[in-house]
Formats: C-alpha cells, sequence, structure tokens
C-alpha cells in the first residue's frame, strides 16, 4: 500500500512543475560531469590500496551505481512522459487490419513506446487478436515490448557503450519483426486455444479520455514511472554492479575467454539455452554481462544470453498457455530463439 | 450499492487498485462491492486491454496502470 498516498494533496501549480523539472536537470548535468572524481575521493577515503583487487573493485562500484542509477532516472522519466501519449488501445487501432510486413515494423516500434506490464500479455493478446491485429503482428508487438526497453537500454549504453546499445535496439527490432512476420506466414491462427477465436470483442473498449491530458498530467505519469520501475529495480543494479565488481577484480580473465570466446562456436547455443529458465529483468542481468565481457566473453555471445533472458522465459510460456496450444509455444520459442542465435552468430564475426 | 469490478490477473498494481477503491468507498461513506476478476478469458470479454481495469456498475472507467486516488474518489461519487 506504500503506492497509494492516503491524504489527498494539493496538485502542485504548472509553474513550480516546469522550474522544477529545468532546475533538476540542471543538477543531473552538473553532478554527471562530476561523477569520476567524487568516486575516486569516495575511495579514497575507504582504508584500501586503491590498486589492490579490492581497490579496482570498490571504484568500479561507487563509480557505476551512482553513474547507472542517474542515467535510468532521467530515461525512465522522460519515456513515462513519452508513453502518456500512447495506450494499448491506440495502439490496437493502428495496427488492427495491417498487413504483415509494415504491421510487424511498426507493432515492434510500438512496443517500446506503448504501456505494457506483462501481466496484461494475455488480456492484450485476446484484445489484439479479436479485434482484427493479425496474429503475426500481434507477436512482433509482444515480442519487442519486453525485449526493447529502456532499462536494459540504459544500463547497455552506461555499463558497455553506445554502440552495443545501438546494436541491441537495432537487433531486438529486427528479430521482433523477423519472427512476428514468419509466425505470420506459417498461418498458425488455428493453433490458438479454441475460445480465443470464438471472442470477438471488437475494437469497441471505451474511449476513456486518456488524452485529455495537460503537459503536467504526462509529467505526473513520468514521476510515477520514475518511482515505480526505481522501486522494483534499485536493488538488482546494486547487486548486479556488485557481481560485476567481484568479477572486474578477482575472476581470471583467461577462464571467461575459454568459456565464453569467441572461438568456442558452442558457446551462443548454450548461452540462448541457460538464458530459457532464467527470468529476471534487465536490470538484474546486465551488469553481470559488462563484467564478462570486460574479461574477453564474446560480445555476441553475451548479447544472446541477455536476449534469451528477457525475451524467453518459462514464467511467460505459462501465462500464454492459457491462449496457445503447446505447439503454437513451441513455434513462438523456436522461432525467436534461432533469431537470437542468428544475432549472437553475426555479432561474434563482426566484432 | 454501487458494484464494481477490478479486472487483472492478480499481480501487484492490480491488488493495490483494488485497495485503493475500497479505501476511497471507506472515506466516501459509500457502500460498495468489490470484486476482483482474475480469469483472463472474462478480462478479455469486458474488453479490457491493459491491466487493472475498473468498471462501476458495468462501466468501464479505467484501464491501465494505477488510478490516482483522487479520480477513484470522482468515479465513485458521479
Amino acid at each position: 500500500m506504500s503506492l497509494a498516498p492516503t491524504a489527498p494533496r494539493r496538485p502542485l501549480p504548472g509553474p513550480l512543475w516546469h522550474l522544477g523539472l529545468v532546475l533538476a536537470l540542471g543538477i543531473w548535468v552538473a553532478l554527471y560531469r562530476q561523477l569520476v572524481p567524487l568516486s575516486e575521493a569516495l575511495t579514497a577515503l575507504l582504508p584500501v590500496d586503491r590498486h589492490s583487487a579490492t581497490g579496482e573493485a570498490v571504484a568500479f562500484f561507487l563509480y557505476d551505481v551512482p553513474k547507472v542509477l542517474m542515467l535510468l532516472a532521467l530515461i525512465v522519466f522522460a519515456m513515462g512522459v513519452v508513453r502518456s501519449f500512447f495506450s494499448a488501445e491506440k495502439t490496437r487501432a493502428l495496427l488492427s487490419g495491417k498487413r504483415s510486413g509494415i504491421g510487424n515494423l511498426l507493432a515492434a516500434l510500438l512496443g517500446i513506446v506503448t504501456p505494457f506490464c506483462s501481466c496484461s500479455a494475455v488480456p492484450l493478446f485476446i484484445g489484439f487478436v479479436s479485434a482484427g491485429v493479425p496474429l503475426g503482428v500481434t507477436f512482433s508487438f509482444l515480442i519487442a515490448a519486453p525485449m526493447v526497453n529502456e532499462v536494459a537500454l540504459v544500463l547497455l549504453f552506461g555499463l558497455v557503450g553506445w554502440q552495443v546499445a545501438a546494436a541491441y535496439l537495432g537487433f531486438g527490432l529486427a528479430i521482433a519483426i523477423c519472427a512476428g512476420w514468419v509466425i505470420g506466414k506459417l498461418q498458425l491462427e488455428g493453433w490458438l486455444q479454441d475460445w480465443v477465436r470464438d471472442i470477438h470483442t471488437g475494437a469497441s473498449a471505451p474511449e476513456l479520455g486518456q488524452n485529455r491530458l495537460t503537459l503536467i498530467d504526462r509529467y505526473r505519469q513520468g514521476w510515477t514511472a520514475l518511482r515505480e520501475i526505481f522501486a522494483k529495480v534499485w536493488l538488482w543494479v546494486l547487486l548486479g554492479i556488485a557481481m560485476g565488481a567481484l568479477i572486474h577484480g578477482y575472476v581470471p580473465q583467461d577462464l571467461m575467454v575459454q568459456i565464453m570466446g569467441a572461438g568456442a562456436w558452442w558457446s551462443v547455443p548454450a548461452a540462448v539455452v541457460m538464458g530459457i529458465p532464467m527470468y529476471t529483468n534487465a536490470a538484474g542481468v546486465i551488469p553481470i554481462v559488462e563484467a564478462l565481457l570486460g574479461k574477453g566473453a564474446a560480445l555476441g555471445t553475451v548479447l544472446a544470453f541477455m536476449m534469451s533472458v528477457i525475451a524467453l522465459s518459462l514464467p511467460e510460456m505459462v501465462i500464454l498457455r492459457q491462449v496457445l496450444t503447446l505447439k503454437l509455444i513451441a513455434v513462438f520459442v523456436a522461432v525467436v530463439a534461432s533469431g537470437i542465435l542468428a544475432v549472437g552468430f553475426l555479432f561474434n564475426l563482426i566484432f | 450499492m454501487k458494484h464494481i469490478k477490478v479486472f487483472g490477473p492478480g499481480c501487484k498494481r492490480c491488488e493495490t487498485t483494488a485497495a485503493m477503491v475500497t479505501e476511497a468507498a471507506q472515506k466516501l461513506g459509500l457502500e460498495v462491492s468489490v470484486e476482483k476478476v482474475t480469469d483472463p478469458r472474462e478480462i478479455a470479454m469486458a474488453g479490457v486491454l491493459s491491466t487493472p481495469g475498473i468498471a462501476i456498475d458495468g462501466t468501464m472507467v479505467h484501464a491501465g496502470g494505477l488510478p490516482e486516488a483522487a479520480k477513484i474518489e470522482g468515479w465513485l461519487s458521479a
């Protein structure tokens, strides 16, 4: 119940919002530019040798944690504001009756900006399919929405670099588009659970007047998103970076290169298979990813692992089992896994 | 008496929403019955795309995300 304010608060007046936002941005920029000296100063206060393994690990931790949390705060707020312009209902209206190809592309892009919680996956799936959104297009949306999200992208950007973040964005979208397109071409509508095919809700969901928002309302939604996501991921970020710091300081490089280096061809499929039963959000997995990379694990292998963890998860399949037959789930997993494999091998070849 | 349905598969947000509705009704001194709908089939049939959704006496008033407490009170007293 901590999320529900008990006393009705006076809404802040508009000018105060704008002023506060500008001020917060200013402080953010000033602080972000001072992160290196600040973290070094903090490390120096501790009774450890800066050049020992412990010193390395501590400095890594003290720099990365504030950096990642600050980037996360900025982007999550911005995305919260952007998402207030979209809704599942509008997305459905845009996608309904779209041809495959252009429909898949649009669905994957909308998957990034449409507010989506994995617990609404089933109602959303049924709502889309029953309102005339093609099955393959619906899948493109459902693959892109969790995989290409701002938390994953920010963490990759902050910890590994913008090239990798951009590659993840591009290839994540490509997988969502292609996998959905392939599923659409296979014409598997008959493999839905019987009751799903019989539902015709039509696109008659009530228009709830959510597009009559003021800019302040949208700021407020951004703020809500920020609080919600932070409450969910801060511990994971901390744990993940701590893990990363340990690997950074202690795990010998040769071991990682042997297990996850580009030389071992089987490492990509192994990473994908390992990722399926693991279920965590992007925040939990990425700092580990960074430390693995730092120790010589191949980029493609690590990305494949990450995509597999986020996009293919057992709990989600159990949920989807309510609307899809096992056959269809198997096809879904096979198609997405092939896409991830291709990305993994391609990356290992390129970099 | 108003009959309120909260649609959601039982995630944390849906629980919070149901609790907020009950709380708002108590605050306004209204007698209501709050029913949680968790069956995906029923949720879909009601036309809810994003959960949690709220319907009051059969009319959808909200879908997707936590509603604001002040808004709930508005719907309840309308």
